[in-house]
C-alpha cells in the first residue's frame, strides 16, 4: 500500500535559532525529506555599498567592519588594499608584518565561531562552541589590546595601521600561540572522531570539485571540495610570499571536510603567526597619506583570503575625496550559490548542518 | 545491613498509607526535579567552562524556583489557529504518567505506594502515555514545526519501545518477578553485572524514549526551534519542561531499581543509596549530553531496529538459556561470561549495520 | 601569483573569431559589444589554454550615459585572470546576456544588480529582487536614485 502524502513548505528563519542571523530558507519538505530549498536573503541589508558613495576613502573602513563582523580585520584588509592599489600608495614593512599577524588571529577567530557553531547545529549542546569561545575571547583580548575594540576593529587605514602595537602584545600573542595548539587537540579529542558526528556529518552535502568551480565557491567550502586554491598563494598579497605553510585541502567536499579544513587551517595560521612575530621588524607603522586620499581615476580590485572565502572590493575612483563606485565581493552570498544543490534528497536536520558548514554571516550577505 | 523492610501498609492502615505515601511522592518529585534541573544546568556548566545559575540563593539553588515564578507570571499564549481544547490538555495528559511511574518505584525496603505484581509491567504502560500528550501538544499547536517534532517522538517511542521491554524481560528472568521490590530483592549482585548487555540496551532506549541527547530529536532546538512545545508559555511549558525532567528522574530511578540493586548498599541508609544512585544515573545522563551531537531521525530509526531489537532478542535468549542451564547460587561466574558475550556481540553487531540511508533521490 | 592576462592580447584573439566584437582594450582589461558577449564568454571558458572556469565577480557601475558590467574572470587552472567589461544603455531597461549558462557563480550576483543598478539579465533561470523587497520602487545603487 502506498501511503498518499504532499509536500508542505516550511520557512525556516528569518528568526531561527541556527540561521546564523536572519536568513530564511523556504524549504519544501516530503516529511522529512528536503524537496526543495530557496534561500531568501535582505533582512539585514543597510546598504553599505550605496553609503560608501558618500564616503571618504577612510571614512570607509568602518563601513567595512560592517560587513563580516566576525571578521572585521580581514575586511579592512582587503579595503586597504584595494585603495592602495587604487591610488599607488606604499605601505611600510613593519605596518605589513602587523596586518598579516591581525589577519591570521582573525582567521582563527572566525574559524572557531564557524566550526562551534557547526558542532552546535550538530547538536553537540552548547560545549564545542563554548569550549571555542572560551579561545576567541583571548584573540578579542589580544585585538582590545591594540585597538581598543572587541568587535568592529577600525584598526587598518590606507597605508598601514592606526597605531602600533603595545609593548605588552607580543608576549601576549607569544602566550597564545604556546597555548593554542593544546586547545586544538583538546576539540578533537572532544568531537573528531565521534561515531555520531562521523555518521551525521561524512558524505553528507557533498559540493563536488566542478560544481563548486562552476558555482564560484572561495575559502573552506572550496578548498574541502578538493581545490588547491588560497589567495594567499595563488595571488600572493601584502607580504605572505615570505611565509612558510601548506593549504589543506579536502577530499570528497562533505560537511566533515569543510569541518575538517577549518580545523588544519587555523593550524596553518599559527605557523604564519610564528614566522610573522619572528621576522617583526621595527619601523613606521603608517606611511605619509593625506587624510583626504584622491586617487586617480580609474579602477582597482583588491582581494583576500578572507576566513570564509574570497572577500574582494572592486573601488572605481573618479578623482574625488569619495569612491565612486564601491562594491563587494561577498564570499559567503556567492558560496551560497550551491546551496540548494547540496541540501536537496537530505533531511531537516542535515539542512541545518550543511548549512552550518558553509559558514556564512548575515551582514556579509546582506550588506 | 539488614534488609528490614517496612511494612506494607506503613505508618498503618490503608488509606493513611495512600495519604501518606502520596505526599510525599510528589514532595519528594518536585524537590528533586528542582535539584536535577539545578544540577544539571550547574554540572553543564562546569563541563562547559562556565558558571552556570550562581545568583539566586547560596550556588544558585533557588535558581529553578526562581524561574518556575517566572514561568507562572507569564502569558499564556494559545495560537489563533490552533485547538485550542486539545492544546490545553496536553501538558496535563504528558505530565500526569510522568508521575504516575513513581507509585512503583521502591525508595527503601518496603516503602513504595503501591506493590503491584506487575510493577515493572505498569511503569512500561504508564511512560508511553506520555507520548500520547506530546502527540496531541504538537497537533494542536498548529505549527509545523511542533507537528515534526511530535511525529519524531511519536516513530522513536513506537521503535524503542520494543527493545527496552526486550532488555527489562532478561531482569525479569533472572529475578522471577514483575515487581520492583521483588526485583531489588533478587539482586545479590546487582543486575548490571548480570545483565551488561541488557543494560546497555536499556539505557540507549531509555534515552531515546524520555528524549535525552543524543537521541532529543523532538525538541531539537537548532533544528525545529523547540519541536513540540514551540507555542507554548507560561505554566503550560512548565508542565512539560517538568514532564522533561520528570521522566529523566523516573528512568534513573527505574535503571537504580532495575540494574543497581535500588535501595541496597553497604554502610549508608537505604533511601540515601536510592537517592546517591539515581543522581549518578542522572549525571551519566547529563555528561553524555554535553558531549555528543545529536543523531539523525533515520539513523535514530536504523539504531532501534537494526542494532537494539535484535540485540535484545539474543540477549533475552542467552539469558534464558543460561538460567534454564546454570546452577542457582554460582551466579558470579556468569558475570565475566556475559562482559565477554556483551563486547563480543556490540563489536560483531556495529560492523553489520549502517547507521542510516543517506540521500534520498527526490 | 595570478598573471593578469593582457587585454590587447586576448583582443587580438577574440577579434580574429568574432570580428567587429571588442571595443577597445586595455592592458589589463578588454571592453566587449553586449551582443556577442555569450559568444565571447563561452570561447573565453571553454578555450584551451585560456579556460576561465572561474567566475571571480560581476559588478556594475553606473556612467549616467551607460551601464558598465565588470567580470573578473579567473582561471583556476591555470592560475590566470582577466577583466572584461560589457556596457548596455539606456536607463529604462538596459538588458545584457545572462551568464548564468556558463557560471551558475554569476547567479546571486545577478540578480543582486539587477535588484540594486536595474540591469536585467536574459536568460536568467530566476530574475527576481534579491535584497529588497518585491514592490520596492526604484534602483538604489543607480547614481541617480534619491530616497528623499
Amino acid at each position: 500500500m502506498v501511503i498518499k502524502t504532499e509536500p508542505f513548505v516550511v520557512n525556516i528563519g528569518p528568526a531561527h535559532p541556527s540561521t546564523h542571523g536572519v536568513f530564511r530558507m523556504r524549504t519544501t519538505l516530503d516529511g522529512e525529506v528536503i524537496v526543495d530549498m530557496e534561500p531568501v536573503f535582505g533582512y539585514l541589508h543597510r546598504g553599505i555599498e550605496k553609503l560608501a558613495e558618500e564616503r571618504t576613502y577612510t571614512g570607509c573602513i568602518p563601513l567595512t567592519d560592517r560587513l563580516d563582523y566576525l571578521a572585521s580585520m580581514s575586511n579592512n584588509l582587503a579595503y586597504c588594499l584595494a585603495v592602495e592599489k587604487l591610488a599607488g600608495i606604499p605601505v611600510p614593512e613593519r605596518a605589513e608584518y602587523i596586518r598579516v599577524i591581525m589577519a591570521e588571529l582573525q582567521r582563527i577567530a572566525s574559524h572557531l565561531i564557524a566550526v562551534g557553531s557547526f558542532l552546535n547545529d550538530c547538536g553537540a549542546f552548547m560545549t564545542p562552541i563554548l569550549y571555542m569561545i572560551r579561545e576567541r575571547e583571548k584573540i578579542l583580548d589580544l585585538f582590545e589590546m591594540v585597538c581598543g575594540q572587541r568587535l568592529t576593529y577600525n584598526y587598518m587605514r590606507v597605508g598601514g595601521v592606526s597605531q602600533d602595537i603595545p609593548d605588552e602584545f607580543l608576549p601576549a600573542l607569544d602566550k597564545f600561540l604556546k597555548e593554542m595548539p593544546g586547545w586544538i587537540d583538546e576539540y578533537d579529542r572532544l568531537l573528531k572522531e565521534n561515531e555520531i558526528l562521523l555518521a551525521r556529518s561524512k558524505g553528507v552535502g557533498i559540493l563536488p570539485r566542478e560544481l563548486a568551480v562552476n558555482t564560484s565557491a572561495s575559502g573552506p567550502v572550496f578548498r574541502a571540495s578538493g581545490v588547491k586554491w588560497d589567495i594567499r598563494r595563488a595571488d600572493p598579497y601584502s607580504i605572505y610570499d615570505r611565509f612558510e605553510f601548506d593549504i589543506p585541502t579536502g577530499s570528497v567536499g562533505d560537511c566533515y571536510d569543510r569541518y575538517r579544513v577549518r580545523i588544519e587551517e587555523m593550524q596553518q595560521s599559527l605557523r604564519i603567526l610564528k614566522q610573522a612575530m619572528e621576522q617583526l621588524p621595527k619601523g613606521e607603522v603608517r606611511s605619509d597619506v593625506p587624510h583626504l586620499i584622491r586617487p586617480p581615476v580609474g579602477e582597482a580590485y583588491g582581494h583576500i583570503e578572507a576566513p570564509k572565502g574570497e572577500l574582494g572590493f572592486y573601488l572605481v575612483s573618479d578623482n574625488s575625496i569619495a569612491p565612486y563606485r564601491f562594491h563587494v565581493r561577498a564570499p559567503t552570498l556567492i558560496n551560497l550559490t550551491a546551496l540548494r544543490d547540496m541540501m536537496v534528497g537530505w533531511k531537516v536536520a542535515d539542512l541545518i548542518i550543511i548549512f552550518g558548514s558553509i559558514d556564512i554571516c548575515m551582514g556579509e550577505v546582506d550588506r | 545491613m539488614t534488609m528490614a523492610a517496612l511494612p506494607p501498609d506503613w505508618p498503618g492502615g490503608f488509606w493513611l498509607h495512600w495519604g501518606v505515601f502520596v505526599v510525599v511522592i510528589f514532595v519528594f518529585v518536585m524537590a528533586t526535579i528542582m535539584g536535577f534541573i539545578w544540577f544539571e544546568r550547574r554540572a553543564m556548566a562546569i563541563m562547559q567552562a562556565r558558571l552556570g545559575p550562581n545568583r539566586a540563593g547560596p550556588f544558585g539553588v533557588l535558581q529553578p524556583v526562581a524561574d518556575g515564578i517566572k514561568v507562572m507570571l507569564k502569558e499564556d499564549i494559545v495560537p489563533a489557529k490552533g485547538d485550542k481544547v486539545v492544546h490545553w490538555l496536553a501538558p496535563v495528559v504528558a505530565f500526569v504518567p510522568a508521575l504516575m511511574i513513581f507509585a512503583v518505584v521502591p525508595f527503601q525496603g518496603g516503602a513504595i505506594l503501591a506493590d503491584l505484581n506487575i510493577g515493572i509491567l505498569y511503569i512500561v504502560a504508564i511512560s508511553s502515555v506520555t507520548t500520547v500528550g506530546v502527540f496531541m501538544a504538537g497537533w494542536a499547536s498548529n505549527n509545523k514545526y511542533s507537528l515534526l517534532g511530535a511525529m519524531r517522538q511519536v516513530a522513536s517511542v513506537v521503535s524503542y519501545e520494543i527493545p527496552v521491554v526486550l532488555s527489562i524481560v532478561g531482569v525479569v528472568l533472572l529475578a522471577g518477578s514483575l515487581s520492583m521490590q521483588q526485583i531489588v530483592m533478587a539482586q545479590d549482585i546487582p543486575f548490571i553485572l548480570l545483565q551488561p548487555l541488557g543494560f546497555l540496551l536499556f539505557f540507549i532506549g531509555a534515552l531515546a524514549e524520555i528524549n535525552r541527547a543524543p537521541f532529543d530529536l523532538m525538541e531539537a532546538d537548532s533544528e525545529i526551534v523547540a519541536g513540540f512545545h514551540t507555542e507554548y508559555s507560561g505554566m503550560k511549558f512548565a508542565l512539560f519542561y517538568l514532564v522533561e525532567y520528570g521522566e529523566a528522574l523516573a528512568i534513573s530511578a527505574i535503571v537504580t531499581t532495575l540494574f543497581l540493586g535500588g535501595w541496597r548498599g553497604p554502610l549508608l541508609l537505604p533511601w540515601l543509596w536510592f537517592l546517591i544512585k539515581v543522581i549518578l544515573v542522572f549525571f551519566v545522563i547529563v555528561w553524555i549530553r554535553t558531549t555528543v551531537p545529536r543523531i539523525r531521525i533515520d539513523q535514530l530509526m536504523a539504531l532501534a531496529w537494526k542494532f537494539l531489537f535484535p540485540l535484545a532478542l539474543i540477549n533475552l535468549i542467552i539469558t534464558a538459556v543460561e538460567i534454564l542451564v546454570w546452577p542457582a547460587g554460582s551466579l558470579w561466574v556468569l558475570v565475566p561470561i556475559n562482559i565477554a558475550v556483551m563486547i563480543v556481540l556490540v563489536l560483531l553487531w556495529s560492523r553489520f549495520f549502517k547507521l542510516g540511508w543517506g540521500k534520498v533521490e527526490v | 601569483m595570478t598573471v593578469a592576462l593582457s587585454g590587447e592580447e586576448i583582443a587580438a584573439r577574440l577579434e580574429e573569431k568574432f570580428p567587429g566584437s571588442v571595443v577597445e582594450s586595455g592592458a589589463d582589461s578588454l571592453l566587449v559589444k553586449s551582443g556577442s558577449w555569450l559568444e565571447i564568454a563561452s570561447y573565453l571558458k571553454t578555450t584551451a589554454g585560456l579556460d576561465f572556469d572561474y567566475l571571480t565577480a560581476i559588478t556594475a557601475v553606473d556612467y549616467y550615459d551607460y551601464f558598465e558590467v565588470v567580470y573578473q574572470l579567473t582561471s583556476i587552472k591555470h592560475n590566470h585572470s582577466l577583466v572584461v567589461k560589457t556596457r548596455c544603455y539606456g536607463r529604462d531597461n538596459p538588458t545584457l546576456p545572462s551568464v548564468v549558462s556558463l557560471w551558475r557563480g554569476a547567479d546571486f550576483q545577478e540578480r543582486e544588480i539587477y535588484d540594486l543598478m536595474g540591469i536585467s539579465f536574459d536568460g536568467h533561470p530566476n530574475l527576481k529582487r534579491i535584497v529588497l523587497w518585491e514592490g520596492f520602487e526604484g534602483h538604489p545603487l543607480r547614481k541617480d536614485y534619491r530616497r528623499w
